[in-house]
């Protein structure tokens, strides 16, 4: 299919069944590049699985029976599977590596996998410390990476290696790590993101968010002025809530 | 008839992708028959059964487990005839990485669990390298990237496999296997052949024996009914 398969117009996902069996109150749901679109619910609610379908290009053939459509069309098959071919990069929840090789190794062989260029190591481990405190080098192994240091490195390689024009962000909040940070380097000029998440901070920052229960979209709201203006506010609060967790780790005393 | 063998490592997930797949193809209409062979113990019949679809099992104690189910194929097919069904089932005990259970006309299976590691792919042998669909499990519980990586080993190992990632608990990939298993071919017992020779060792198809047919067997032998016997000088 050669360039059209990397343009990306549009994703459309079409409805399906929620865990009662009852079809989802959306005609259709169209996401276009430059927006980012939240996801949120309780836990067990659906939200991950939604992901998922995103990430496989579901035909109507995972458990929820939702469809994917790519730039108004059913996807060739081979988007669905091939890394080269891969139009999705999807960061999920694991806090670990179980591959038992160096970081290094590991980088190389996505990059291989993805057809990337070979020489982007030495970017995705500087990237992937300004994420985290503890800091990684290229010849640690994966499996002993801490939690944080597993999840910079995933969020530095979604980044850089997959970087792809559809980016899932699954629980970024999770992490330890820098979200904000972690947040601009994945969500890169003109891509289309969906972010699962608790975090009030990242939901309202999002143009709109689809809300899930029991397996199904609920609603989909669009975020509200005020709503926007809370989100700075947040943000603030935020900031000095970082500020004064920075403080309590050195050991310092915290006056008003 | 359809004949499916299913192998791959124990706790890779064999009995619940194969649970969900039987529902999908009964659904469809499609009459099944299952059996199950293990080396000592299972209990996977129950598990079978509950999806209502009638279950052999078979221990292979002192026999070699892949050398058992092709050597019990006949039984099995005739089970499955006894009850009219259009496809048989075979999940193998999958314990020895050196051999593979499949046969020329048979649809081999491959189930392997991605949480191994992505070196499992290079370390199986025969069991992958010959499947014609290798459903890879697990897949949730790891990143994008190492799916990717596990995904890549798995083409080194196998350029023409259908890979179809697959999730036992959210029944991910079910529809899509079970087309695999709607297509596989006729299979003929007596002239079906093993894909890949077993090691050379000590039984008849240790040294090379590739007929399934009961009469070209040797050694010590071990019926599905459970009678053991030596043939030979």
């Amino acid at each position: 299919m050669g360039k059209d398969t990397t343009m990306i117009e549009s994703i459309t996902i079409l409805p399906g069944k929620n865990k009662l069996g009852i079809a989802e109150a959306f005609s259709r749901i169209d996401i276009y590049p430059g927006e980012i679109v939240g996801v949120v619910g309780p836990t067990g609610s659906g939200k991950s699985a939604f992901i998922e379908d995103i990430e496989q290009l579901a035909q109507a053939d995972t458990s929820t029976h939702r469809s994917v459509l790519i730039n108004g069309c059913v996807p060739d098959i081979s988007m669905r599977f091939d890394p080269k071919k891969k139009l999705i990069a999807q960061l999920s929840q694991n806090m670990n590596f179980l591959a038992d090789m160096t970081v290094r190794e590991f980088l190389l062989l996505h990059a291989k996998c993805r057809g990337k260029n070979m020489n982007m190591v030495e970017q995705v481990v500087y990237h992937a410390n300004t994420l985290t405190g503890e800091p990684i080098t290229e010849d640690m192994n994966l499996t002993v990476l801490s939690g944080g240091q597993s999840r910079s490195l995933m969020v530095a390689d979604v980044a850089f290696i997959s970087d792809s024009p559809i980016v899932l962000i699954d629980e970024i909040e999770n992490a330890g790590i820098k979200k904000h940070q972690a947040m601009e380097l994945l969500s890169g000029k003109g891509k289309i993101i969906l972010v699962v998440t608790h975090d009030p901070l990242l939901a309202l920052l999002t143009g709109r968010r689809l809300v899930m229960k029991n397996g199904g979209v609920e609603k989909i709201f669009n975020t509200t002025d005020h709503e926007t203006d809370l989100c700075v506010e947040l943000n603030r609060m935020d900031s000095e809530l970082f500020r004064i967790r920075e403080r309590v780790r050195l050991g310092e005393e915290i006056v008003a | 008839m359809k004949v499916i063998v299913v192998a791959g490592t124990p706790g890779a997930g064999k009995t619940s992708v194969l649970l969900n797949t039987i529902k999908f193809l009964k659904e469809q209409q499609v009459k099944i028959a299952v059996a199950k062979i293990d080396c000592l113990y299972t209990e996977d019949q129950i598990r079978f059964k509950k999806t209502d679809v009638p279950t052999m099992i078979g221990l292979s104690r002192d026999m070699c487990p892949d050398h058992y189910t092709i050597y019990n194929m006949g039984e099995m097919v005739s089970f499955a005839r006894e009850h009219t069904a259009d496809m048989l089932i075979v999940e193998t005990a999958g314990l020895c990485h050196r051999c593979a259970p499949y046969t020329t006309n048979g649809l081999g299976v491959c189930v392997i669990d991605a949480t191994t590691g992505p070196n499992t792919p290079l370390k199986v042998g025969p069991f992958l390298s010959t499947a014609n669909v290798v459903a890879i499990t697990k897949g949730d519980m790891i990143s994008q990237a190492e799916r990717e990586i596990f995904r890549e080993r798995v083409m080194e190992m196998n350029a023409g496999c259908r890979i179809i990632e697959t999730n036992g608990l959210t029944g991910k990939g079910t529809a899509e296997l079970a087309g695999c298993f709607a297509e596989a071919p006729v299979f003929n017992y007596s002239e079906d052949h093993l894909r890949h020779n077993a090691p050379f060792s000590i039984c008849t198809l240790c040294v090379g024996e590739m007929h399934i047919e009961k009469k070209y067997h040797r050694g010590v032998l071990r019926h599905i009914n459970g009678v053991q016997e030596y043939k030979g000088e």
